[in-house]
């Protein structure tokens, strides 16, 4: 019995048989599994390693090394705050400090309605419009404690479901197919083309 | 005067809302370049790129025409696009990903043409969602409108592109961390040698790795040619670059100048790129080219942005970054928390990296918040020596990767230049700025 929904495990099936290696669909499995559950959990793992031809201590071994990857629950959205070098010098800290406020959780934590979780980001790469704040790894643009306050607001409303999907969706957009290029046809077409070019340089 | 006449070669379409979509793509010029890429010989292609002198755009600096040229030939080879942007203050990948996928896939295809490799792999950075689906997006376009997958254009030429997700490390900007996690494990990057990829890379197959502004520019160049490039900027330092400005300044943003033809005055306070500093304060230093970069102070400020001549000047043009601050911020602080980057994204393997950066990080957080002593100073020069021997630069390395050298090159910097700000935060007891 698969953990992963059958929509999510076709698409897990169609990413693997992307790649040269089982082993090299981890990341983006990973990921998959995460849009179904928000974060990585045991039976989730045991299946994206079953998928990869590893194992789940292999699996959870690759998941901690990585940032975006949660081995505990977290809110339906997971906010980031930037206070790497460009974001300090326009106030992040003390953005962050709002939000944590805000929010009523520590940094790492989660609000007590289970809704936000708080985290400080190294850089998002977006410092022109600095402190940055991600909400579930989409913009928000949002610089100042009176901007950063009406998106909470408008967070809990609902107002931006469509923006900002849950954790844990990261792509909305599918992949339309599989691999066209066989190598056993490629390598037929680099022996004509050989011929044709010989009989052109002639 | 900024210099502003020169061509927008990877930021063309910035004026257009849709610049992501294929229709304003194609009604833009968009795939001219590879079509005409395929009525050449592969290596024609090649000589192109080796005629434009361009040189790579991800921090090292190294000439793509060159970094082809190693690739050993093998049965199976690969293309890897590096889109893990991740140094600091750096976002010009980011912009390019979002603003004009196709360009970049365009390119990708151009390169692989030259190459002759039919499976490439475009590694986009995990936290770019929004560009993750566009470049997703442009993938299928791009298939289904023949410029990818079987016998491109007609040709004789095939390729497929996997746009493969990253997870959030910084390391991964390495290029051997990044092929570990394409191939599904930890970013620890590989020990050296073998010193290219283009030797032994995924999957131990000979793999080229190249930068997403890069792979860009591919289409100009295949388009206007070779030459026309290398006509553009001066020496070493052909074309145009995306310098992303950030820090104190009133226009915080992504420029593309021509190489060499500015200075980092022209892009701080020209009215059409930085505009000058918030306030009108004074400059107080410089962070070119990413954090891993010596800083520069308000001295070097008619400094041409050209890769040579920032290395003359002891730094690198690196990744294109430029972060300046201005006579109110805090050093010590800027300092810290830049240490602190390196702490957190040291993958662990190297001691001198993994337990150096951790207690540089300490030391720089009692000076700012409390505790720190005047010894201290001392002992952060002794320990960064220990990562990074001399405290050269060009670093020297002690490491598997180049993340541990570059902890030292602020904190060397800073205190070089500002010991007196140092000092005072000890006879403060904390930061004086409060």
């Amino acid at each position: 019995m698969s953990h992963l929904r059958t929509e999510l495990r076709q698409r897990a099936e169609e990413v693997v048989a992307l790649y040269p290696s089982r082993r090299s669909a981890m990341l983006p499995l990973l990921h998959l599994a995460q849009e179904q559950d928000g974060y990585l959990t045991d039976e989730a793992m045991a299946e994206v390693a079953e998928l990869t031809g590893t194992t789940p201590a292999e699996v959870r071994g690759t998941a901690s090394f990585y940032d975006m990857f949660h081995l505990e629950p977290v809110g339906r959205y997971v906010v980031g705050v930037c206070t790497n070098i460009a974001c300090l010098l326009r106030g992040g800290e003390e953005l962050l400090e709002h939000a944590s406020a805000v929010l009523g959780c520590a940094v790492g934590g989660t609000s007590d309605d289970g809704l936000f979780t708080l985290e400080e980001t190294e850089c998002l790469a977006d410092c022109n419009i600095a402190p940055v704040v991600q909400v579930n790894h989409r913009y928000v643009r949002t610089t100042t404690p009176e901007a950063f306050d009406g998106l909470i607001e408008d967070l809990r409303a609902g107002r931006l479901e469509h923006d900002i999907p849950p954790h844990g969706t990261l792509i909305r957009v599918r992949r339309a197919g599989g691999l066209r290029a066989d190598a056993g046809e490629i390598a037929a077409e680099r022996a004509s083309a050989r011929e044709a070019r010989a009989a052109r340089e002639q | 005067m900024a210099y502003l006449d020169s061509p927008q070669i990877v930021s063309s379409r910035k004026e257009y809302a849709d610049s992501f979509t294929l229709a304003r793509y194609l009604a833009t010029g968009g795939y001219e370049g590879l079509k005409k890429a395929l009525s050449m010989f592969p290596e024609q292609v090649a000589a192109e790129v080796d005629a434009a002198s361009l040189l790579g755009r991800g921090g090292a600096g190294f000439p793509a025409g060159r970094k082809w040229s190693m690739l050993r030939k093998s049965a199976v080879s690969y293309l890897v696009v590096n889109g893990d942007e991740s140094e600091p203050a750096t976002f010009k990948d980011h912009y390019l990903v979002e603003r004009d996928p196709h360009q970049l896939v365009e390119g990708v295809i151009i390169a692989a043409y030259a190459l002759q490799v039919n499976r490439a792999f475009i590694f986009l950075r995990g936290e770019f969602a929004l560009g993750l689906e566009r470049l997703s997006q442009a993938v299928n376009d791009a298939y289904e409108h023949g410029a990818l997958g079987r016998k491109i254009f007609g040709s004789d030429f095939s390729l497929d592109i996997v746009v493969h997700p990253g997870a959030g490390a910084y390391i991964c900007g390495e290029e051997t961390g990044l092929i570990e996690a394409l191939e599904g494990k930890r970013g620890f990057p590989r020990i050296k040698p073998p010193f290219f990829p283009a030797v032994t890379g995924l999957y131990g197959e000979p793999t080229v790795v190249n930068n997403v502004e890069t792979m860009s520019n591919l289409p100009w160049i295949v388009t206007h040619g070779g030459a026309a490039f290398a006509a553009l900027g001066a020496g070493r330092s052909t074309g145009t670059r995306l310098f992303a400005l950030a820090g104190r300044v009133k226009n915080p943003g992504v420029y593309e100048i021509e190489m060499v033809k500015n200075t980092f005055r022209d892009i701080i306070y020209d009215p059409a790129l930085g505009g000058g500093i918030i306030g009108d304060k004074a400059v107080k230093a410089i962070i070119p080219g990413g954090v891993s970069a010596p800083w520069f102070g308000p001295d070097q400020l008619d400094l041409p942005l050209g890769q040579d001549e920032v290395a003359a000047a002891g730094s690198m043009l690196g990744s294109g970054s430029i972060v300046v601050l201005d006579e109110d911020s805090c050093i010590v602080r800027a300092t810290w928390r830049i240490t602190k980057f390196f702490s957190r994204e040291s993958c662990g393997q190297c001691t001198p990296c993994r337990e150096g950066s951790g207690w540089l990080e300490r030391m720089l957080y009692r000076l700012e918040h409390g505790g720190g002593r005047v010894e201290d100073l001392d002992l952060l020069l002794d320990v960064s020596d220990n990562i990074s021997p001399g405290l050269a630069w060009p670093p020297q390395q002690t490491t598997i990767c180049v993340l541990g050298p570059s902890i030292p090159s602020s904190i060397h910097s800073a205190i070089s230049m500002f010991r007196d700000d140092f000092v005072a935060h000890v006879d403060h007891g904390s930061c004086p700025h409060g």
